[in-house]
């Protein structure tokens, strides 16, 4: 989130002082403002925290300005992918923003954060930039995994973002690893686990639960619930949909997870008792306004109306928005023109990871095995057997 | 191939049958033959196996090892132990060396290991450090994989290979790939270990032989341990490794008893082990199928024949530089394994030696494996299942003919 508020600021710089004087922009004071949230938490085996949470001006202008930049990241995915510079899956997070923007909010980068593969904006959150975002999509060398791994494997090490996964449920398990080696060295530090609720009904999220209550692992899971696993709404795929309550003996929260403060209060709540009791989960109700994923229109098991009620009525951008305006923190021109900026910035993000090169051939190679361990070098072998045949073939096809 | 074998084996009678110690079979149609491998690992011979008193040959059975000059003669005496002691000093040592380093797996703390390899490192290095964990294959592996990616070493015990299965999506996915789908970001320096193989009458679930399963995962390495020295050496270089290593282990070679240097060693876990040079034929093995070579080795060596007799070890990547240079030398190949005929590491290797070592062949490789079958609980179908001496000696006289 530094580097986010930091390009904010460097941006900032270059808009005319005056503008910012009179709203004092520019100085958005850190003084305490307390925000009472939409819904009250629902606990189960646990008492929820209180509706009031404390934030303040400049704490909401940059959670608007983050939420603003990751939706605007999303729908420029969106055109990129059916201009066909982003291929195969892509799963985005447009609605969801509050759920990554409150949680970084509550916490530091020690922690670990480990998410499926609807993972851009939390990438995002985690310190990672734009361009390594869109090189990435797009295959680019300067992509965060050098291109090799895709929409569903952006991962930041020393963000602590843990990816980036493509088989649902399977993320859960190493979340509690992570857990398990934060208790291990005694960090004091906790794992956001996240899942879907459709990852919610996997065995092996149970079998995880169970192991780290049974050995107080600082893990804390996280059901984005956005009602729908992929084209099957939750009530069609689980007997009882109430992720918070799943946990059995694990106490759970259940959020308003389009409330980017109820998630920072719910998220710093579960901090504080997953490093005194252990595992606790926290059902995050939120929705996404795209498909699953770019090859699903997101219409056929849900209406139109439903969208677009949720849009009016939820929508965490807003939210702020109103809140920003209500309490007279900046006008509606300003918050216009962060958007613009942010708008301007993905441009150029995207432009710049255009004009980024393609993996060499021989990066088909590298990072299979860690180097120098006597395997890679007897992988150059196959490597030269590979080249050899290609330009064989190249050389054949040409001639014949 | 199986035909003919088996139609060999038929013409010489020559099937080990397997000892009881209480000796209650009988099999009247059969000769009983010389050598048979029993339960704790040693060898006996005699004609009459069901009296279990033939003449011992050695408690060691890497006898003819010694033929070579390996590290485990060196100046200092050595200590004597069983190879599951030998897996548990390794151990031991590494975790004494590195505080990063942590088991987890079933009844590995409190008990000890179910083939007592981890036996007693609870009670010195605590319960968080050797944990027992519950029945979760697939998320216990997942945890010691995500706990891999902060920088722990963790060792997970399968308490049977087969068992991993249901883990498989942890192994290929998570395991594997992540360094390379990370872009290198992060690594996995996990040992994933456990007996396999067949047993003694444990039935089809708890008879199967992983490695075939495993070795089109890109990114692991896997490496089989055979002798007590080598499951030592092995298990220090596979925790040391930063790449994941699948350490295939055998259920009916714990028990087997060996001289091992007192001063620490390391092997290195992408090489084969020249177990017996020679210049007739290569032999190619890995695991238990080690010793029913070595009893053919004998009968060979009688007969006028010198098999070299190589322990590949290294399963992923097949070590092609000790394997080719006797390839080169001997011409003539066989693979003898415990994997199933079908996708098999023996099928691999052959076609790895025929894509480089083809111009060196005088004829084409024979791979002995296990039948495509479910392991029989009965005796006398489990011995069949698996390669026995007496068909590692017909092949050899008809690769060299």
């Amino acid at each position: 989130m530094a580097q986010l508020t930091h390009r904010a600021s460097a941006l900032h710089k270059s808009i005319p002082a005056v503008l910012f004087a009179a709203r004092g922009l520019a100085t958005a004071s850190t003084s305490p403002i307390t925000v009472e949230t939409s819904l009250p938490f629902t606990g189960h085996k646990i008492d929820p925290p209180s509706r009031s949470v404390e934030t303040s001006s400049q704490e909401l202008l940059t959670f608007f300005r983050d939420m603003a930049l990751m939706r605007r990241m999303e729908i420029a995915a969106d055109s990129l992918y059916k201009a066909k510079l982003i291929r195969g899956f892509c799963h985005l997070y447009d609605g969801q923003e509050a759920v990554c923007v409150g949680m970084e909010a509550a916490i530091n980068k020690k922690d670990c954060i480990i998410t499926a593969y609807r993972d851009h904006c939390i990438f995002l959150g985690r310190g990672g930039t734009l361009l390594e975002a869109f090189a990435e999509l797009m295959g680019r060398k300067s992509g965060c995994s050098k291109g090799k791994g895709g929409s569903m494997h952006f991962y930041k090490k020393e963000g602590g973002f843990y990816g980036g996964h493509g088989i649902v449920g399977a993320q859960v398990p190493l979340g509690c690893g992570l857990a398990f080696a934060q208790k291990y060295s005694k960090d004091e530090s906790v794992t956001f686990a996240m899942y879907g609720d459709g990852a919610a009904n996997q065995g092996q999220l149970f079998e995880a639960l169970n192991m780290a209550a049974l050995w107080d692992l600082p893990a804390i899971l996280v059901c984005e619930n956005n009602h729908y696993g992929m084209g099957t709404a939750e009530w069609r795929a689980a007997k009882s949909p109430a992720y918070y309550k799943r946990g059995d003996y694990v106490p759970g929260l259940k959020v308003d997870g389009m409330d980017v403060l109820a998630v920072k209060q719910a998220c710093k709540f579960a901090k504080e008792h997953a490093l005194k009791n252990g595992p606790i989960i926290l059902e995050m109700d939120t929705y996404r306004y795209h498909g699953h994923s770019m090859s699903d229109p997101g219409s056929t098991y849900r209406t139109r109306d439903e969208i677009s009620g949720v849009r009016q009525e939820r929508d965490p951008i807003e939210r702020v928005r109103k809140l920003i305006l209500t309490h007279d923190i900046a006008t509606e021109k300003e918050l216009k023109d962060t958007e613009k900026e942010v708008r301007k910035e993905v441009d150029e993000a995207i432009a710049q990871a255009k004009e980024s090169p393609m993996p060499d051939p021989s990066e088909l190679f590298t990072n299979v095995y860690v180097k120098g361990l006597g395997t890679e070098v007897k992988l150059f072998h196959y490597i030269h057997l590979f080249l050899s045949r290609l330009l064989t073939t190249i050389v054949l096809e040409f001639l014949l | 191939m199986a035909a003919t074998i088996l139609h060999g084996v038929g013409a010489t009678t020559a099937l080990s049958s397997i000892n009881y110690n209480n000796s209650r079979r009988s099999l009247p149609e059969r000769k009983r033959t010389s050598l048979v491998i029993q339960c704790d690992g040693s060898l006996s011979s005699g004609l009459n196996i069901s009296n279990n008193r033939g003449a011992k040959l050695s408690t060691n059975a890497v006898a003819t090892k010694q033929e070579n000059v390996t590290a485990s003669t060196t100046s200092k005496p050595g200590h004597e132990l069983l190879l599951f002691e030998a897996l548990r000093e390794g151990l031991e040592e590494e975790m004494e060396r590195d505080p990063h380093v942590c088991v987890m797996g079933e009844d590995v703390g409190h008990y000890g290991g179910s083939y007592k390899v981890t036996k007693g490192l609870a009670d010195k290095y605590g319960d968080l450090r050797v944990l027992d964990t519950p029945i979760a294959e697939n998320s216990f592996t997942g945890m010691g994989i995500g706990a891999a990616m902060t920088g722990l070493r963790p060792i997970v015990e399968g308490m049977n290979m087969g068992f991993l299965l249901l883990a498989f999506n942890q192994i290929s996915n998570n395991c594997g790939m992540l360094h390379y789908t990370s872009g290198g970001q992060f690594k996995i320096p996990i040992v994933i270990r456990g007996p396999g193989g067949v047993g003694r009458q444990l039935g089809a679930e708890h008879s199967q032989r992983l490695e075939s399963y495993f070795q089109s995962i890109p990114g692991i390495q896997m490496v089989a341990c055979s002798t007590p020295y080598n499951a030592k050496g092995l298990m220090k270089a596979a925790i040391r490794s930063d790449n994941p290593v699948i350490l295939f282990e055998h259920v009916l070679l714990y028990n087997l008893k060996e001289r091992i240097p007192d001063e620490e060693y390391v092997l290195s876990l992408e090489e084969a082990e020249m177990v017996r040079p020679g210049k007739h034929v290569t032999v190619l093995t890995y695991s238990r199928m080690r010793y029913h070579v070595m009893q053919a080795a004998k009968t060979l060596v009688n007969k006028g024949y010198d098999p070299e007799v190589i322990d590949i070890r290294s399963l992923k990547p097949f070590d092609l530089h000790t394997i080719g240079n006797s390839v080169k030398k001997t011409h003539h190949v066989l693979i003898v394994e415990e994997c199933m005929r079908t996708g098999g590491i023996g099928a691999s290797l052959t076609a790895s030696i025929n894509e480089h070592f083809h111009d060196y062949l005088d004829a084409p490789i024979v791979c002995l494996s296990s039948q495509d079958v479910p392991t029989p609980y009965a005796g006398a179908l489990e011995e069949w299942t698996v390669v026995q001496p007496a068909q590692i000696v017909a092949a050899v006289e008809q690769l060299c003919q």
